[in-house]
């Protein structure tokens, strides 16, 4: 009965529970979902992590390799975040070239890494002007369950701070880079931003962490990107129903709680993977 | 529109708000904004921020492709051309940025199965792009005739020490800034409809920006009225 009448009156059925403080899915309106975060779980990637808020999945790979430091600054090197949208993770898509949601997916993480310096463009750089680090940071998604953002971002943070690069030196004689495989060093991870996505329904629930369906019937998203010290990297609100200071107000609070709760997770997570070892 | 100011070290005589919005002190650097200057869309303006100029054309309600068509409303495309060279990735999401935006204050289930195309074609970049994109789309679409629940207004803000906010800032001033921010208000209820940002700001330092831009938005919506005026009393 109930899944004729979601099916039927998408509106109606979310607004019945709405009116009672909660989601069809048993969460109050500021509940996230269950996070599941796994780390280094391809091995043959330099680093990486399966990050999973209730059924959105996204995996993380991050491959290093080396390249010429770009001319106008030649002791950087280069991170290529790329956020991949395959018809497998939801209907919506279709194989071929990136459509415009994943390359807007792209270029938010792209203005994250930019905007919170995760790591520092100087930190890729093996010798100036002559070698750096490119960072290929290739984020699929498996499952569209919705809040594709807040995901893309929690499996990057997880997967950079898993990343271990292997020791390089360059030989004087030969002017050729040798790589020694045998010891590799962490990346200097100098902030950890966590996002929280907020959808509005029928211009005044603000819901947190938006399902699929949620998201769908939302009448704006909104997107708040903050880093430990509760300093705001980005805020990504493109049109739907406004809001009011207040409002924005009450989603940053939102958003300096969820910070605390991931961090905790993935601290948890580094524990947990160095003490296996 | 120049006001020197009293606090701050002067950025061409424009706005310099105070980190506790002691001394509101404003003058945007529009400049001017022409409407109807092309004949082959439905509505066209050229808004001028300073140097920075875009230039907006809006075709619709039109017909479209039918993988396109949805049959409640109508669909806004929206196609930015930048100055030189192609659309990349970066226009492409403000292209989205600009969509959504516009969506929010269009009236689209009047025309269902129809296309609204905007064009922005930009002429010259001085700072405060996004913002001058987004009034150049607005006043295209007053121009064309096109429904709308309400207007909207940009207004892009810079960060570039402590203590200090500039309005509307230039490509120098918004290069030298740790953040920028852009953010859109709709006219009905004065509330932010669109934010956008570069950099790191603190919580109480974006909320003094959607106050500056709160206070700016009366400013531009005066202007908007006073450009179609103008066009009208011509004639």
């Amino acid at each position: 009965m109930a899944e004729g009448f979601k099916l039927v009156e998408p509106l109606e059925f979310h607004r019945k529970f709405l009116r009672e403080n909660c989601r069809p899915d048993g969460r109050e309106l500021n509940e996230f979902r269950t996070t599941t975060v796994n780390v280094g779980s391809i091995t043959t990637a330099d680093g990486s992590a399966l990050v999973k808020i209730g059924n959105c999945t996204v995996v993380c790979g991050i491959k290093a390799e080396f390249a010429t430091p770009p001319i106008d600054a030649p002791n950087k090197g280069y991170i290529v975040p790329n956020v991949e949208l395959t018809p497998l993770c939801s209907p919506r898509f279709r194989p071929g070239p990136p459509g415009e949601e994943a390359q807007v997916a792209s270029q938010f993480i792209a203005d994250v890494i930019e905007n919170s310096q995760i790591i520092l463009k100087e930190d890729l750089c093996i010798e100036s002007g002559k070698l750096a680090w490119v960072l290929y940071c290739d984020l699929i998604c498996l499952d569209y369950g919705g809040n594709l953002l807040d995901t893309c971002v929690c499996a990057l943070v997880a997967a950079l701070r898993n990343t271990r690069l292997p020791s390089v030196k360059i030989n004087e004689e030969t002017g050729l880079a040798e790589v020694k495989l045998s010891t590799r060093n962490a990346l200097k991870i100098h902030k950890q931003p966590v996002s929280t996505s907020f959808s509005i329904f029928d211009d005044k629930y603000i819901l947190v962490d938006p399902t699929n369906d949620e998201e769908i019937l939302a009448t704006g998203l909104m997107t708040i990107v903050i880093d430990e010290d509760g300093t705001l990297c980005t805020i990504k609100k493109s049109g739907g129903s406004a809001l009011s200071a207040q409002e924005l107000q009450d989603c940053i609070s939102r958003a300096i709680t969820r910070h605390k709760e991931v961090q905790n997770l993935l601290d948890e997570v580094q524990v947990s993977v160095t003490t296996e070892k | 529109m120049e006001v020197s100011s009293e606090s701050g070290p002067p950025t061409h005589g424009r706005c310099i708000v105070k980190r506790r919005m002691e001394a509101v002190e404003r003058s945007l650097r529009m400049s001017g904004c022409e409407l109807g200057l092309l004949s082959r869309p439905d509505g066209s303006a050229n808004f001028l921020q300073g140097a920075t100029s875009v230039l907006a054309g809006v075709y619709g309600p039109a017909e479209i492709k039918v993988s396109k068509e949805m049959h409640d409303k109508a669909t806004v495309e929206v196609m930015v051309r930048p100055k030189v060279g192609l659309p990349a990735i970066q226009e492409k999401s403000q292209e989205q940025l600009i969509r959504e935006t516009c969506e929010s204050v269009i009236n689209g289930t009047l025309h269902p199965r129809t296309s609204i195309t905007i064009v922005l074609q930009i002429i010259n970049d001085d700072g405060s792009l996004l913002s001058c994109c987004l009034n150049a789309a607005c006043m295209a679409l007053i121009d064309a005739g096109i429904p709308m629940r309400g207007l909207f207004c940009a207004v892009t803000c810079a960060l570039p020490v402590e203590d200090l906010l500039i309005v509307d800032p230039n490509l120098k001033e918004q290069k030298e800034s740790r953040a920028v921010l852009t953010i859109a208000m709709e006219s009905m209820e004065k509330k932010v409809l669109t934010v956008s940002s570069r950099g790191t700001y603190s919580a109480e330092e974006f909320q003094q920006c959607v106050g500056a831009a709160w206070v700016s938005a009366s400013d531009i919506f005066q202007f908007y009225k006073d450009s179609v005026k103008r066009k009208f009393s011509k004639s």
